[in-house]
């Protein structure tokens, strides 16, 4: 139990008080200045060149104040195509780990915890696993001479090897594997949380076990499917690796393109432009997704 | 009745009427695990086109690589850029989240969110833009940059897990050290860091594999003897499907497994 200084001493406490607050105050803010590191780091090689960056995307070839860049996203109707791309294959990539994601989420949910734990290994390991082994693993096994294409044959289901990787929707499986762990980790957790005595009150009370799960479980469950979803559709828009490596050059996302500008056209001006208004989608989607879910856990890892 | 016909959950639904349910969930785990072990076993084929199961076992890719000085000194790199990288996000990130949770200062929730902010950037842009600065420093291909790119997107990593143990952790036990002569230093090495020991350790090994894996920014500021094991991997699969990329996979996925299982040991140990 704590008593206030000026509790005891009175009035003639009162200066003591104020020099206790202010020492209390000054260990704080020392013990905040441990942070100030980090702090440092992020301000030196995060915000500083994305400062620096978003100077250059006002600035035209020569120099000179100009809107530029942005103009030409808006008057060329490639850039047109590219957003449109990234924002279909980021609605399909979330749908895909939406329908397969939720039912393993409930399924995970339903087993006892032993099992559960044992059986999220098998979630955690590919998302610990790195990204670019698990896109060369879909490129073995959906080139044209790739198992799925030599089962495919034997098995009759088709006769010529068919053209599995390369296009988009090769890019949509990898991009669903690599993203699918991002939506059933939060959902999960959600599910795990929600009272089972809530829907044993809804069977007492009549409701059948589809209707319990529709009107009682369901709705409960929307918080996490609400986090992991938007979770996964933000890293889809930023995505880069997957999309190059499988898309074959057909599938260009923002991502691409700015990599694009950059290393074969050196054209720093429009690839800054569309570096901040990749930022600026990014994080309108994350204020609208935190209003919607209210929640915590939106930050994941960013491929 | 048969345990099909048991109620399944607490909705009162029979086994029998979500069988399905069953094996989608088995289906989708197979989906997320199979295709990345399945590298396992083809990378020991002999055959150019890695079949499975393979008709002719053999080690050529694993020669090819461990022959090959590139991919020796890209490597070399990794573990070089990883180690440090781990060595340096660790504390910084151990030090800002237990200063933060400590002085509950009102800019605490700046300075929380400033730290996170290389989650929340995409990765591209954040390449692109280390990459310009780099090159007015002159510091792209260069070990150092790697290694503070990387630290920057470990810190957050190490604040989040150490923070979320720090929540668990009751801060009376230190104010009792202290009262009984212990610094605040003293106080933490020899009462909140054993507590919170298991947490340190898992964000060490998460920031070890955090730049071990990262392509992105290695991809545009790290080149020339100082590429990465991921650029030149990610650059190797532009041209062809190179066999001996299985064989590196094969490894890696023996890395990320021995790290997380060692840590997850380390775990079990405390508790």
């Amino acid at each position: 139990m704590t008593v206030s200084p000026t509790a005891i001493v009175g009035p003639a406490g009162d200066f003591h008080a104020a020099a206790l607050r202010r020492d209390a105050w000054l260990e704080r803010l020392g013990l905040a200045g441990l942070a100030a590191p980090a702090l440092l780091l992020v301000i030196v090689a995060m915000l500083l060149p994305i400062g620096w960056l978003f100077g250059l995307s006002f600035r035209d070839d020569s120099g000179a104040l100009s809107l530029e860049h942005y103009r030409r996203m808006l008057a060329e109707p490639s850039y047109g195509r590219t957003f449109r791309t990234t924002f279909e294959i980021s609605l399909a990539t979330t749908a895909i780990c939406i329908l397969l994601g939720y039912p393993l989420a409930y399924f995970l949910s339903q087993l006892p915890r032993r099992a559960a734990n044992l059986c999220m290994i098998a979630v955690l390991l590919p998302f610990w696993t790195s990204l670019l082994v698990r896109t060369y693993a879909w490129l073995v096994l959906l080139q044209r001479r790739g198992l799925i294409n030599n089962w495919g044959i034997e098995l009759g289901l088709w006769s010529e090897p068919l053209q599995l990787v390369h296009n988009a929707g090769g890019t949509l499986i990898g991009m669903v594997h690599i993203m699918l762990p991002f939506l059933v980790l939060p959902l999960y957790g959600t599910m795990r949380a929600i009272d089972g005595n809530l829907l044993r009150a809804a069977a007492s009370l009549g409701s059948t076990p589809v209707h319990g799960f529709w009107t009682v479980f369901f709705p409960l469950s929307l918080p996490g499917l609400a986090a992991g979803a938007s979770l996964v559709f933000v890293l889809c828009l930023g995505f880069y690796v997957t999309p190059a490596m499988l898309g074959g050059g057909k599938v260009t996302m923002v991502s691409n393109r700015i990599a694009n500008d950059i290393e074969l056209f050196f054209n720093w001006g429009a690839a800054s432009a569309l570096g901040v208004v990749l930022l600026v989608i990014t994080l309108v989607v994350l204020v609208l997704a935190a209003k919607l879910s209210r929640g915590a856990g939106l930050f994941g890892a960013g491929h | 009745m048969s345990w099909l016909d048991r109620p399944a959950s607490d909705t009162q639904i029979s086994h029998r009427s979500r069988l399905w349910l069953y094996a989608l969930g088995v289906l989708v785990l197979a989906f997320l695990v199979v295709p990345t072990l399945i590298v396992i076993p083809m990378s020991f084929s002999h055959s150019q086109y890695l079949e499975f199961p393979p008709r002719e076992w053999s080690l050529r890719w694993y020669e090819a690589y461990f022959a090959s000085p590139s991919w020796m000194r890209a490597t070399a790199t990794s573990f070089k850029a990883g180690f440090l990288t781990a060595l340096l996000a660790t504390p910084l990130g151990v030090l800002a989240a237990y200063g933060l949770h400590v002085s509950r200062l009102r800019f605490s929730g700046v300075a929380i969110l400033a730290l996170l902010t290389p989650t929340i950037v995409p990765v591209i842009l954040a390449g692109i833009a280390l990459f310009y600065a780099f090159v007015q420093l002159k510091m792209v291909n260069s070990l150092l940059g790697i290694v503070l790119a990387h630290t920057m997107l470990a810190v957050p990593i190490v604040m989040m897990i150490v923070g979320s143990a720090l929540k668990s952790f009751d801060l009376d036990q230190e104010r009792v050290a202290r009262s009984l002569g212990a610094t605040r230093l003293q106080a933490f090495l020899q009462v909140t860091a054993p507590q919170i020991r298991f947490a340190i350790v898992t964000s060490a090994v998460l920031s070890f594999l955090t730049s071990f894996d990262e392509v992105v920014i290695a991809l545009f500021v790290s080149g020339g003897d100082n590429s990465t094991l991921t650029r030149m991997m990610f650059m190797a699969l532009r041209d062809q499907i190179d066999p001996t990329i299985a064989a590196i996979s094969t490894i890696m996925i023996v890395i990320t497994s021995l790290l997380l299982g060692i840590s997850q040991f380390v775990g079990k140990q405390e508790s």
